[in-house]
């Protein structure tokens, strides 16, 4: 059953193949892999003006303008281009796929090399850690020592945040926005749906689908429905669809979708797809899990940054109950204790988790603040 | 209020690490990291005033300095500053004695309730006074609980707070206050500027 078939190029997508070895946290070696990736606007001369964006679980390095291969608008087109709060008049933006994606970068759609055929569930299971460990190599490529700032919502912020504790020195800035320090219970159960869901549709093939041309589109779609309610208030789910039926002025009285939330959820999760990798979200979701920096820092998040001058501007939003305020201020009091120059902000708001994808004024302007004064001070200090 | 914020910023070594409690939209701050060089920070409890010092450069957090002040580790600042707020806090003594755990010194400013024109309204009009620095009225004032300048010295001295200076401001002129002329003081100052220390 295909619902929604959209037209997919694959073919235009940027990569460099690394030659460096990646020790992943799990203790297998990467020799060598390929990073997808993406740029917006020009370096400047002396190289202050370079911001890491990273994204989110269902994101890609298409973080603005159109991606090139679902020919829709990237995914933070609201927040970065020409004139927005991240302006690429004024700043180069690089976005990457992260480590385990499915948009170039090396991940389990991908071939292995040592057996020719996609990795699968052969690939090895990646952390944050692994994530950013991998980017910063494309920042080498680059040529570009110190970034103005890293910035990402959800898994994006925990990369930003872990970018920070690997290579203090390696960025001025940093924007965690929406995300947490460590995965609670109530983020890894939802996941745990999502992946159940899809190793439950048995055109999954124990993983194997891309070999045997199958596609778990049932398993994955619910999974992507599961996470969509997740990343909703409950106020905004009932200020956009409340009861309201969909093309229909009366109940039917069977199970199909009456209700335009129904509907709603199903695009959402039908319309995913055919873009991303069922085994890639399997992995993915898996790093988010994993990501815990009170335990990595014995129960000490405080830590986890010393010594580090990184200026920090935290941003949640007051309906999102995937990563609450809470845990934003547990990331604040931790860097407040160590005497890091941090800002923190909550943007109130009815859009949930998924605020910082969405038109949100008062979100931008302190995207915008934040990142414009942190340039006035870093092109003077570089 | 730039006058004011000269005021203060005499009261506050070069290079010293700051808190602003209540900074507003952080031009106090901006004045100090400007002219004192000062490693500040900011708590404030209003966004948009966040986001405003955010977009000057400065570090300021968005939280209630009732409820925040706890999560400061102790002695991490040189300076605390709690800038005309503290008859808007629950419980005030508290509050006090906070911004003197987290910071060797405090500067704290008060509309004086002692001031004569205060009083002769109370007295002459018999309602709760409305001036230039009281401008609400007493069912939409902020104010929970106002205080004279007489009335924070005794809570310095019942939480054995050293009063390291305590300045007078009324009409644009600044004053000094001692134990000798503090019941005079506490009739003609508008304001009171105190730096205080823990004994």
């Amino acid at each position: 059953m295909v619902l929604f078939e959209m037209n997919l190029n694959f073919n235009n997508i940027k990569k460099i193949t690394l030659d460096k070895t990646l020790d992943l946290d799990c203790g297998v070696q990467l020799n060598g892999f390929d990073i997808a990736y993406e740029t917006y606007g020009t370096l400047n001369e002396n190289k202050s003006n370079a911001i890491l964006v990273f994204h989110a679980l269902s994101g890609d390095q298409f973080a603005t303008e159109t991606n090139t291969v679902t020919g829709k608008d990237g995914w933070w087109s609201y927040a970065i281009g020409n004139g927005k709060a991240v302006d690429t008049n004024k700043y180069f933006v690089i976005c990457a796929n992260v480590l385990g994606g499915c948009m170039g970068s090396t991940g389990p759609k991908e071939m292995d090399p040592s057996t020719g055929k996609p990795y699968g569930l052969n690939f090895p299971v990646v952390t944050i850690k692994d994530m950013v460990s991998a980017q910063v190599h494309l920042l080498d490529y680059l040529d570009i020592k110190k970034t103005l700032s890293v910035i990402g919502g959800s898994m994006g912020g925990m990369q930003a945040l872990q970018f920070c504790t690997l290579f203090p020195e390696r960025t001025f800035s940093s924007i965690p926005i929406a995300c947490a320090a460590s995965h609670s219970a109530q983020n890894i159960a939802f996941n745990e749906l999502a992946r159940q869901a899809i190793m439950a549709d048995q055109e999954w093939d124990g993983g194997n689908y891309l070999t045997s041309g199958k596609i778990p589109r049932k398993g994955l779609a619910i999974a992507r429905m599961a996470g969509h309610i997740s990343y909703l208030s409950e106020q905004g789910l009932q200020n956009k669809f409340g009861r309201k039926l969909q093309e229909k002025s009366d109940l039917k009285f069977s199970f199909d979708a009456d209700f335009e939330v129904e509907s709603y959820l199903k695009y959402q999760g039908y319309s995913f797809v055919d873009r991303f990798d069922a085994n890639s979200y399997m992995y993915i979701t898996r790093a988010m899990d994993y990501f815990d920096l009170y335990k990595a820092n014995n129960g000490n998040l405080s830590s986890a940054f010393k010594n580090s001058k990184i200026k920090y501007c935290i941003i949640s939003f007051s309906t999102d109950w995937l990563y609450p305020t809470a845990e934003s201020k547990k990331i604040v009091i931790a860097l407040n204790a160590i005497g890091a120059e941090v800002s923190f902000v909550e943007i109130v708001t009815n859009n949930g988790h998924d605020s910082f994808l969405v038109n949100e004024p008062a979100f931008f302007n302190t995207l915008k603040g934040f990142v414009d004064s942190a340039y006035e001070d870093f092109k003077n200090e570089i | 209020m730039k006058f004011e914020d000269d005021i203060l910023s005499g009261l506050i070594d070069i290079n010293s690490r700051v808190l602003d409690v209540g900074c507003g939209d952080g031009s106090l701050l901006l004045h100090l990291k400007k002219n004192k060089r000062v490693d500040g920070r900011g708590l404030e409890i209003d966004q948009k005033l966040v986001q405003e010092s955010v977009a000057k450069g400065l570090a300021v957090i968005e939280g209630d300095a009732e409820k925040d002040l706890v999560d400061y580790p102790g002695n991490s600042f040189d300076f605390a500053i709690l800038n005309q707020s503290l008859q808007q806090f629950y419980d005030p003594r508290r509050v006090v004695n906070e911004l003197l755990r987290i910071a060797k010194s405090a500067i704290i400013t008060i509309p004086n309730f002692g001031y004569w024109r205060v009083r002769l309204s109370l007295l002459v009009k018999g309602t709760m006074p409305v001036t230039e620095n009281l401008p609400n009225f007493w069912y939409n004032t902020p104010n929970l609980h106002m205080c004279t300048i007489k009335d924070f010295h005794s809570l310095c001295e019942l939480d054995n707070i050293n009063i390291i200076k305590s300045i007078s401001l009324s009409s644009g002129k600044i004053g000094n206050i001692q134990k000798s002329n503090l019941e005079i003081k506490n009739l003609t100052s508008e304001i009171g500027i105190f730096l205080v220390r823990k004994s």
